[in-house]
């Protein structure tokens, strides 16, 4: 099965997961993502265009990523744990190898001026980094709380060439900047290509984000038979917007034995109302063109999300995830930013491995699943990025700075 | 008074209507009903009441901040229905312009009987689209409600003769690329998607997106059944009423005075 082959997965031809998904947008931009769809039904079916971004991911993002066994780590689990290792990427996450594969569709359909938006900024230099490889204008809109919890990103965009736009309207975090990208878009669609960072917004994104991340779902597959004998017992992914997890599941989504786990930003807890834990707290509604499950007030009004991980302060997600919640092929739950960063912590002091806080959340869930697998069990965790955005956060919470020992 | 009735007694006067456009709640409650009401007394032949939401990606800063404003000012959908009462008792016609999830949260069926009953003709939806409306399709003809979608320079043949047809009233036409917010000067691209559009329908069209002018309107009066204002009102509102009264007076004399288009 190739990255690209279809499956009985994909959604209708509007973009229908069940009832989830299609495209909840401006007419004014019916033309540009139909145009979209349509070149993406031919590239995924185009060898020179598929070995293309094979080409990139292996030569330039650095592909195929490890999977490392944890077996320190693991004996806080209580279950065998391997970590795919998404943060040795180039630019350091999952975010390549979404941006390389919408970045050649850019080429293709002839435009020149990218425009993206970013939470943590993870997506943001990514796709700063695939314009400067092909040479693209790049536009990047950030929350200006969010430029200012991740400095070094916008520092990076720039010098990649990117004009990074704080925005500062609404709660100026990652649900706004994507109202601002759509805000540009309906504007200059003749010449731009909204490069949105996760598996959500209105059809045909969920279905070619997903694909060009089921890459991660592949590998982990192979090499798990290859180096543990057998397919895991379950594989636990960080949720914000969905993109790295609804990668990773589709490596395993046929494998009715291999439970697929997803982990929501549970910020100060549930009962608090402090966090971005959409699938276990949302309800159905229609948030950047799709309908998902959303947090929402009794009046449909968007709330906002909270969390330590700026990646995962997201109050909508992908419909593909609200999709396989509702069939019970994929379960959900939330941990908190405590948890999140007490794995954070663990992780880099027991394998020398510093993990970014999103990805700090599937490690947490690991530590909760594992006990009831027990020593034989076996969990492959996406470990999406690396935590060096991270350090600020760190420093302010276990008080680095001052002699502070996480 | 249904829709068409309003588009009629405009023909028949040889003139395009004028629609303008406030969010309910804005500045207040009340003080969105007196404005809404000045500006039917003032010329307007309907009024859109907008339904203030968080995240609204069609609009500029005048009306995100509007909308925000109304928010943070405690607005709820139920006041929404007060505002179009408040505007129908007066004699005024109305329909409201929203965002799709508020509705969807509300209930699609309870939001159409609940606009029914307080005398609202119909809902503009910018970002719900026919193919996704069959819910919206099943409510507004069970409580006789207007349907306008839009459609907008991009849109092809195809899209502009399916979206009159789910469209019901009149259909409103964007006139630019982009978000709401007044302009200078009228969009080149207006006139000939107008024009697209009468290839496929005999609806009434609004055109809206960056009017704030009587001369302007004039000039969009030259070739479409309705005038569209909204951010100019919404400034308008945010300085006085007598500003509101001013402002449709302007207007109400420019979609009388058409000029030909260019």
């Amino acid at each position: 099965m190739g990255q690209f082959t279809p499956t009985p997965h994909d959604p209708d031809a509007r973009g229908h997961f069940g009832p989830w998904g299609g495209r909840f947008v401006p007419e004014a931009l019916i033309a540009a993502v139909d145009e979209l769809a349509a070149e993406y039904d031919k590239a995924r079916l185009d060898p020179e265009f598929v070995n293309e971004f094979k080409r990139l991911l292996r030569d330039f993002a650095g592909r195929p990523s490890l999977l490392t066994e944890a077996p320190k780590f693991a004996e806080h689990a209580g279950t065998r744990v391997w970590l795919k290792r998404e943060d040795l990427n180039h630019t350091g996450s999952h975010k390549i190898n979404n941006v390389l594969g919408q970045a050649l569709l850019t080429k293709r359909m002839g435009k020149q001026r990218v425009i993206a938006e970013t939470g943590a900024g993870q997506h943001g230099v990514a796709t700063a980094t695939a314009c400067a490889l092909l040479g693209l204008d790049c536009v990047v809109y950030m929350g200006e709380v969010d430029t200012e919890r991740q400095a070094l990103n916008v520092a990076r965009m720039r010098l990649l060439g990117a004009e990074v736009i704080p925005v500062k309207s609404g709660s100026r975090t990652l649900k706004d900047a994507i109202n601002e990208a759509l805000r540009d878009w309906v504007t200059n669609v003749d010449d731009t290509h909204y490069l949105l960072g996760t598996a959500a917004g209105p059809h045909p994104f969920p279905l070619l984000v997903r694909d060009f991340h089921r890459i991660i779902g592949i590998e982990a597959r192979e090499q798990i038979l290859e180096k543990a004998g057998r397919l895991p017992d379950a594989v636990v992914a960080c949720v914000g917007g969905g993109s790295n997890a609804i990668g990773i599941f589709h490596g395993f989504i046929d494998d009715a034995d291999v439970r697929l786990v997803g982990v929501e930003p549970g910020g100060s807890g549930l009962d608090s109302g402090s966090h971005g834990a959409t699938l276990t707290a949302g309800t159905p509604g229609s948030l950047h063109g799709a309908m998902s499950y959303v947090m929402q007030d009794q009046d449909g009004q968007i709330t906002e999300a909270h969390s330590i991980s700026a990646g995962l302060d997201y109050p909508g997600v992908g419909p593909e995830h609200s999709h396989l919640k509702d069939i019970g092929r994929a379960e959900y739950f939330p941990v908190t930013d405590a948890e999140a960063m007490e794995a954070f912590a663990l992780l880099s002091r027991t394998e020398g491995i510093i993990p970014a806080i999103e990805s700090s959340h599937a490690l947490a869930g690991a530590l909760k699943l594992g006990p009831s697998l027990g020593p034989d069990g076996l969990l492959v965790v996406n470990l999406s990025g690396r935590g060096d955005k991270d350090m600020d956060t760190a420093v302010k919470y276990f008080g680095l700075a001052d002699g502070g020992q996480a | 008074m249904s829709l068409t009735d309003v588009f009629s007694a405009a023909r028949a006067e040889s003139r395009a209507a004028l629609i303008g456009y406030l969010p309910a709640g804005f500045p207040t409650v009340e003080g969105s009903k007196d404005h809404l009401r000045s500006m039917i007394e003032s010329g307007c032949d309907l009024v859109e009441v907008g339904l203030p939401f968080s995240d609204p990606v069609m609009d500029g800063p005048t009306i995100q901040a509007a909308a925000e404003q109304a928010l943070s000012a405690g607005f709820r959908v139920r006041d929404l229905f007060d505002v179009v009462a408040a505007v129908s008792d007066a004699g005024g016609r109305a329909v409201v312009m929203t965002y799709w999830n508020p509705v969807l949260r509300y209930g699609v069926d309870a939001f159409a009987r609940d606009l029914a009953a307080a005398g609202g003709l119909g809902i503009i939806t910018p970002d719900l689209v026919p193919d996704e409306a069959d819910d919206w399709m099943a409510a507004s003809a069970a409580h006789g409600l207007d349907r306008t979608f839009l459609v907008a320079p991009s849109s092809t043949e195809e899209r502009i003769a399916m979206t009159a047809r789910a469209s019901s009233g009149f259909l409103y036409a964007t006139a630019v690329m982009g978000v709401t917010g007044a302009r200078d000067v009228v969009s080149s691209a207006a006139p000939a998607l107008v024009a697209r559009v009468r290839e496929h329908t005999t609806l009434p069209i609004g055109v809206g997106l960056g009017v704030r002018s009587g001369a302007q309107a004039a000039e969009i009066a030259g070739f479409a059944d309705g005038v569209i204002v909204g951010s100019a009102f919404v400034s308008a509102a945010g300085e006085s009423d007598a500003a509101v009264r001013a402002l449709a007076a302007d207007l109400a004399k420019g979609v009388r005075s058409a000029v030909a288009p260019v």
